[in-house]
This record gives structure tokens, sequence and C-alpha cells, in this order.
């Protein structure tokens, strides 16, 4: 059965210590219900489509405008997030090897598989969960191979594609033809978007839509520097996919604002309280790649168990990197879309930018070590990541541990070996950290 | 007198070590791991306790470490074989700083501090290229056993250079040289210099610092020490006991406990060993 609702929580595999039970609790807790909510109103949305053919549209998170869809009432549907739900409830699976089935390579993007064999399967269109989209934005961000996963979508569902073409960030900042260069795409999206909803463009509404979105990131920013404080009140990579749903399928929503409003209050109090994400926080990590989806709850424990806590996360800057304090502007609309597309999010930019990232996130968020999580199907995210583990191990002397699974593929995940290479990590940091006591 | 055991229980193998509190090796032992991963750790320690005469209610406490970890009964704490080859290869050879460990599965590299502590370390992917498990299939298709190809690699004069180093395809690359009439000891050197130079590259990751010490079950083999030395370009320390540094550093770790129970009266574990607490 396709997924018909937001991600719920796997349970795991095998019996967990017990205080990891205890720690659970805000994982399910009163951000986790209020994602889930508004998240649910949206699915509800692309279910009621599927029949009444509403105008949707599909679209990728990384540094995406949908803003500009919002402003004609078009529903986006992100197939990043439909493949990510389908391997959190450990659906993915035979989805993938469909795909594989008609050609697609073992080692091509696990996320593209998942949807192909989802819509080959008929999860798409008036008996699935997904309309079938009006047209399809490739707004593709920093990778490649989307752009032919889009183009496969729409030859497959024979729909209209817009190609949105986002020159990688050469530098530290795109040059003023790059912006021009985006904003002229833009513009021809709008008149595509005008043509196919016969709507006009009302300047004004998307001026209102990017004060919800930049009040949505004020809310993201604020909430993930409370991840600064002792203990931080939510795991900032597992704990981050509840804000990340709203903050880049909903941006733009006033409820996705009010939620970003309710979640910081919680946050906020849960750090005047003193009361952090686990019952006790002995080590603050910072987490770079995306999770392990098809084992989500079980590669969680693996932290939990050793009371570490991650305090920042690049993965969840995948959509826009918000706590560096960039804001879409209703003063400046488009050109504010195009500089977020270009320059604000995690994908577009160079290593360096990401090294420094980094090293903001250890420093600034009082992180003890970095782990880094590499994805087997995704070499042009993960192409890189040793000599990142050289770096920060090497040269900046933070203690880094490297694994690797995959996001999508359950075939790539091996429990006991995970477990050894994390257990091994932690072990050398608690050593570190006996040493250092009984030398004072 | 209270005495502190280490259970390694491996892939391939299980090593236990039961020590004094004075950290001296009473008595040691080495059986297969075999299907039943429980019994092995068990078996191992009846058969230490056995062989020292040491009634079981004398052991303060048990360490378990290897794959095979969470499955010793016995055992009071777990800690990864990786702490432990590192805490075992610094007990043996002080000046460690870096460890070479090669197992039936698993290659690592380990930074080791001073005081045998883990300052990083680098594993083997998913994959058992380079490992003891490579060298087995290598034997297997020669008709040769484990203990012999490493003498015979060494009278090797022009090693051939395998295609690769995966150890499903190994068996039918070895066929072919053999179809070319390659030797065998020429094809041998080949398979240990293809491990050693996999093997190099993993250590690079964590960097080459004197001395290095070699450990795992594939430390006895000679060949592939004298492979490793010529690709490091510096001597590696091997001893009799190896092949068991996990299980001895899992029983250093039992000791450093129960001196704590001794003089606190109480389990304290926080206050001394890296501590892998629940399942």
């Amino acid at each position: 059965m396709p997924p018909t609702g937001p991600a719920a929580p796997v349970s795991p595999t095998v019996s967990a210590p017990r205080k990891v039970a205890a720690a659970a609790r805000d994982y399910r807790g009163v951000v986790h219900d209020l994602s889930k909510d508004v998240m649910t109103g949206w699915m509800n949305q692309l279910q009621d489509a599927t029949r009444n053919g509403a105008p949707s549209a599909y679209m990728m998170i990384s540094g995406n405008c949908v803003e500009i869809l919002r402003c004609f009432d078009i529903l986006p549907v992100f197939p990043e997030i439909n493949a990510l739900q389908l391997a959190i409830r450990k659906k993915a699976l035979p989805y993938i090897l469909k795909a594989e089935e008609i050609g697609y390579a073992s080692d091509n993007c696990a996320y593209v598989k998942a949807d192909m064999g989802y819509t080959l399967s008929g999860g798409v269109g008036e008996n699935g969960t997904i309309p079938r989209p009006t047209f399809i934005v490739c707004n593709f961000v920093g990778c490649n191979v989307y752009i032919k996963w889009f183009e496969q979508c729409a030859a497959m569902m024979d729909v209209p594609i817009v190609m949105i073409d986002i020159p990688f960030v050469r530098e530290n900042q795109p040059s003023p033809e790059d912006v021009r260069y985006v904003m002229s795409q833009l513009e021809e999206l709008i008149g595509t978007c005008e043509r196919l909803t016969g709507k006009k463009f009302d300047i004004d509404r998307l001026r209102e839509i990017l004060g919800y979105s930049a009040r949505a990131e004020e809310g993201w920013a604020l909430a993930k520097s409370l991840c600064r404080n002792r203990p931080a009140p939510f795991d900032c990579y597992f704990d981050s996919i509840n804000m990340m749903g709203p903050i880049n399928a909903l941006r733009g929503t006033k409820d996705a604002a009010d939620f970003f409003d309710a979640a910081v209050a919680h946050y906020q109090k849960m750090v005047e309280e003193g009361v952090g994400a686990l019952d006790e926080e002995k080590f603050r990590i910072v987490v770079e790649g995306p999770p392990p989806y098809p084992y989500y709850r079980n590669f969680r424990n693996l932290f939990e168990r050793w009371k570490a806590v991650a305090v920042q996360s690049t993965y969840s800057t995948v959509g826009g990197t918000w706590e560096f304090g960039f804001r879409h502007d209703p003063d400046r609309p488009l050109e504010s879309i195009a500089e977020q597309m270009l320059l604000h999010n995690l994908c577009n930019r160079t290593m360096i930018e990401r090294y420094r990232q980094i090293k903001t996130y250890v420093e600034s968020w009082h992180a003890d070590a970095l782990v880094i999580h590499s994805v087997k199907s995704c070499r042009l995210f993960s192409a890189g990541q040793g000599d990142m583990r050289e770096y920060f191990t090497k040269e900046l002397g933070i203690p880094t541990l490297m694994v690797e699974s995959d996001l999508e593929d359950p075939r790539y995940y091996a429990e006991a070996q995970m477990k050894n290479r994390i257990d091994a990590f932690f072990e050398s940091l608690e050593y570190k950290r006996v040493r250092e006591a009984a030398a004072v | 007198m209270s005495y502190a055991a280490g259970i390694d229980v491996g892939s391939t193998q299980t090593k236990a070590v039961l020590m004094d509190p004075s950290r001296s090796v009473v008595a040691r032992t080495l059986s297969p791991t075999g299907a039943n991963v429980k019994q092995a750790g068990q078996r191992a320690l009846d058969a230490i306790l056995a062989e020292a005469g040491v009634p079981r209610d004398q052991v303060g406490y048990v360490v378990g470490t290897g794959y095979g970890r969470y499955k010793i009964e016995a055992g009071d704490a777990q800690v990864t074989e990786i702490s432990c080859h590192a805490r075992g290869a610094q007990m043996v050879f002080p000046l460690t700083r870096t460890v070479i460990d090669m197992g039936g599965q698993d290659t690592k590299a380990i930074k080791v501090g001073p005081e045998g502590s883990v300052l990083d370390f680098c594993m083997n992917d998913k994959c058992a290229a380079g490992t003891g498990r490579f060298l087995a299939a290598a034997a297997d298709v020669l008709g040769l056993g484990l203990d012999q190809i490493g003498d015979i690699s060494l009278r090797g004069t022009k090693p051939i250079r395998l295609t690769s180093v995966c150890t499903v395809f190994v068996e039918s690359d070895i066929m072919s040289y053999m179809a070319q009439k390659k030797k065998v000891e020429d094809i041998l050197a080949g398979v240990h210099q293809a491990i050693a130079s996999r093997t190099i590259s993993l250590v690079r990751r964590v960097g080459v610092e004197e001395e290095v010490t070699f450990t795992g079950g594939v430390a006895r083999n000679v060949g592939m020490i004298r492979a490793l030395e010529e690709k490091l370009g510096t001597r590696v320390n091997v001893g009799p006991d190896s092949h068991f540094m996990g299980a001895l550093g899992a029983a250093l770790f039992a000791v450093d406990k129960v001196i704590a129970q001794g003089t606190t009266g109480a389990r304290e574990p926080e206050k001394s060993v890296v501590w892998s607490d629940g399942q």
C-alpha cells in the first residue's frame, strides 16, 4: 500500500536499553504532533488532488521556489518526500527492485528508483496517493541526477516540464549575472503558471507569501540556535525532520509560520526548565549527511544509548541554511528567491563552504565530535567526505567518525558493523574524558 | 584473589584470556567460534578456568569483545574490539602508536595514544576484500592450508598482479593465473601484496606513526608480516600474543573493574572502563 500520511516512527527491531524508551518521549512530543498535524493537512490535499484534479506540480526540496507555485494555488508535490516516507515505513525495497527490473543500475540514486518503482506500481494518479502533476518544475540545485529523474517523470506521465538552470556557485557569492539569469527563468516560470492555471500573477500575493516564508525561516533559525544550550532541547538531526517538513514543503503558508512560533515557544520553555532531548546529554555531536531512513529508529538508538545528542546537522539545511541569517524578502521578491536558490542552501555550494558550515556548527554549538553518515547511492553528495573526515580529524583535531549506508536502500545497512563503529567511537571519546578527568 | 577475564568472540575464532589483578596472564585459549556464538563464549570461559584451575566465583569481572560480544552471557560489560586491540597492543608493545588488526572479516587501522587510548580508527567497508577471509579463499582454491600460504608466499620472486581484491572473484582470478602456469609462490606473493596494499591505504587514513603493531588472526601469517613491512618501510611488532590482543585488552578492562570494585566495594564502571552499557 502506498503511504497515506506523514512519516511515522519506526519500531526498533532490536530491544533497546531501558533508558532509550524514556528518552524517546520528545520524539513523539508536542512538536512532533504539531508537525504531524500540518503535514497531514498537506498530504490530505495531495490525496484529494488525485481525484479532483486540482493543479499540482512536482518540485525538489533543495533551494526551491515553492512560493511561486503557492501564488497560483498550485499544490507542490515533492517526490523526495514520497521516497523518504516509503523508506521510513520500510516499504521502499520492492519499488527499488521494480526500478532495477526496468534497467536502473544498482548504484543509481535510491530516491529516484523508489519513486520510479512507486509510479510504475500505480502510486501516482487516480488510484494512488500522489496526484499526476499538472506540470513539473525541475529546480535542480546541486544535483544533476535529479534532472534525469524529473525528465523521466515528465516522459512517463506525459506532462510539461520547466527546467530551471541554477548555476553552481563557484566562489563565495553568486555573480550579479547569475542572479539575473535565475530571475529571468523565474519570470518564465510565472508565465507558465499563468498559462496553465489561467490566473494572473499577483505580486502582492507573492509578497504576502514571502512574509510567511520569512517568519517560518526566522522560527527555524531560532529553534536551531536554542540547541546551543546545554542540554539541547531537541536532537538537531533526528528530531529536525519534524521541522523539515513544514519549512521545506509548507514554506510560504500561515500554517508553517504558526508551527514555527509554537515550536520555538515549546523549545524555549524546555531550555528555561533545563530539559533536554534526552534524560542526560553526555556527548554533543554534529552530523553530516542524510539519515538511513529504512533504519531511522535503529540508527537513532545507536547514538541515544551513548547519550549522544546532535546539536546541529547539515542535512537539515538541504532546503535552506536559514540559521546563517538569510530570509526571503517581500520587498525584493524574485531577487531573494533567486539568491536563496543559488546560495542559501546546502547543495549548491562548494565543498569549502560545506567545511566552513560544519566548522561553525562544531564551534558555535559546542560539539564534541563530528559524525559523517555517507550515502552509498548518492556519490554526488558523498564524494569528498573522505577528505572531509581527514580535514576535521587531522587539521582541526575534531574527533570524526565516518559510517556508511544509504538513505533509502535497506540493503546497504549492516547493523552489527554500524554499531561496532559507533560504539568504538564513543568508547574512545569516553576514554579520553576519563583520562582527562584523572589528569586534573 | 579476584581474577578478570576477557573473551573475544570473533567471526572465525573465539579467544579468551584470564588475568590476575597484577595483570599477568594466567591462562588463554583459542577455539573456532562456530554457529553457536553463545556457546562459544561460555566454552572459552570454561576452558580458561579449567586450564588455570580457578573456580568461576573467583572471577570478579568478565568483559566481552568481538562481534559476538553481546551474546556472551557471562559478560559483565562489552567493549568493542577496536578499544581492546589498542589497549592490548599497548600493554604488549608499550611504544605502539598504530595498530593494524586483521581478522576474519575485518581489517582495522587504529591510531593509539601513549596510554592505549583510541585516537582514531578506520575499518574496511562492508566487504571482505583485504581480510583474513580473502586469504582463506585464496588458500582454498590452491588446495592449501591457511597456515601454509604465508611461508610459501615468501619464496615468490615474481609476484603476480591480481586484477581485483574481491573475495568472490579471487578464485577465478587465481584459476586464470594457474592456467597460465604461474608458480604457486608467485601467485601467493601477489595475493599477500594485494592485501597489504589495500591495508596500507586504510592505515594512511589514520596516519602511520611508529611503532606499528600487527594484531589479529592474520598476524600469524609470516607472508603478511613481510608484505606489510615492505609496503610500510618499517618493522611491525608481532608477538606470540598478537592473535589474543583483543581478548587481552578486554581482560585489561576487566582488571580495571576488579580493582575499582576492590577499592570501593561496589561496581563503579564509569570510573575506570570505557563503558558500553545495555544490550
